[in-house]
């Protein structure tokens, strides 16, 4: 059990739950930076699930993991921030369904 | 207490995310994000996870949302993109996900409360996660070191054409 007898059930269905509204975020918003914080809220997700396991069996294996989703969630957004500006430069839009270049 | 604590963080942390799904104005889902991570922090810290609450912070809070933050501040979104961002998203659109993930979570929850999990009570400080994470994961140390300096050279690709574009584009309005 961790710091404060918060049973582990509980902490992963709080990640659970913000992981799929995340998901749901992702697949409802069509604009591009909506998009991004809707990944970002997914990743904090898995981030709950890996710290709330890690403080449960008393190991910091966790918050290394931790560690390194930050700075995975750091290293995205700021390229897809980045490819955000370009997007909004070039077509002035940010919605996905009007950038239709990828299209075969 | 600590358990009503809890559960009221997890109730802000819900309600702060559906309103960054839900909103329409993007200032207001990126307050409503910073909101969500900062109580997943005071989360962190019950759990016994103080480092990982002080990163959840300072990273998360701190620097990540400033990135977006100055990112909307570029694009200069106004009242025309509220609006834009309410014709995009009618009530109807976002029924079938939003059942499917509903459908998700239910099965997420029912997996979960199958079989008992066993328990030990400790908490994680700082010099734990230093000693594990330059012992066995330094490695993976390397290899994220190495994402973040793809990441950096990757961003700054991706905005040095818009600053030299801009940059032109000034000059020749002052000439």
């Amino acid at each position: 059990m961790n710091a404060a007898n918060i049973p582990l059930d509980h902490l992963m269905l709080l990640s659970c739950m913000i992981f799929v509204i995340g998901l749901a975020g992702v697949m409802m918003r069509r604009n591009v930076l909506y998009i991004l914080m809707s990944l970002e809220i997914v990743l904090n997700a898995v981030c709950l699930a890996f710290v709330s396991a890690g403080a449960h069996w008393g190991k910091a294996d966790g918050q290394i993991m931790f560690m390194l989703i930050l700075s995975l969630a750091a290293a995205e957004v700021s390229v897809g921030l980045g490819l955000i500006l370009q997007i909004h430069r070039k077509h002035g839009t940010l919605d996905v369904d009007r950038l239709k270049e990828l299209q075969g | 207490m600590e358990m009503f604590t809890f559960y009221l963080t997890s109730i802000i942390i819900l309600t702060s995310i559906l309103m960054v799904v839900i909103s329409a104005n993007a200032v207001h889902s990126l307050l409503y994000l910073i909101l969500s991570s900062l109580a997943m922090a005071v989360i962190f810290f019950q759990m016994g996870a103080p480092f990982a609450a002080a990163l959840e912070v300072i990273v998360y809070a701190g620097a990540i949302m400033v990135l977006f933050v100055f990112v909307v501040m570029m694009l200069n979104l106004g009242q025309a993109a509220v609006e834009e961002e309410r014709t995009l998203m009618p009530l109807g659109i976002w029924r079938g996900p939003a059942l499917l993930a509903a459908l998700l979570l239910a099965e997420l929850a029912f997996l979960l409360f199958q079989q008992p999990v066993a328990s030990l009570p400790v908490a994680v400080y700082a010099k734990q996660v230093g000693i594990t994470l330059f012992g066995p994961y330094l490695l993976a140390v390397e290899l994220a070191s190495i994402l973040l300096m793809a990441g950096l050279v990757g961003a700054y690709h991706l905005g040095r054409p818009l600053l030299k574009k801009s940059a032109t584009r000034t000059h020749v309005r002052e000439s």
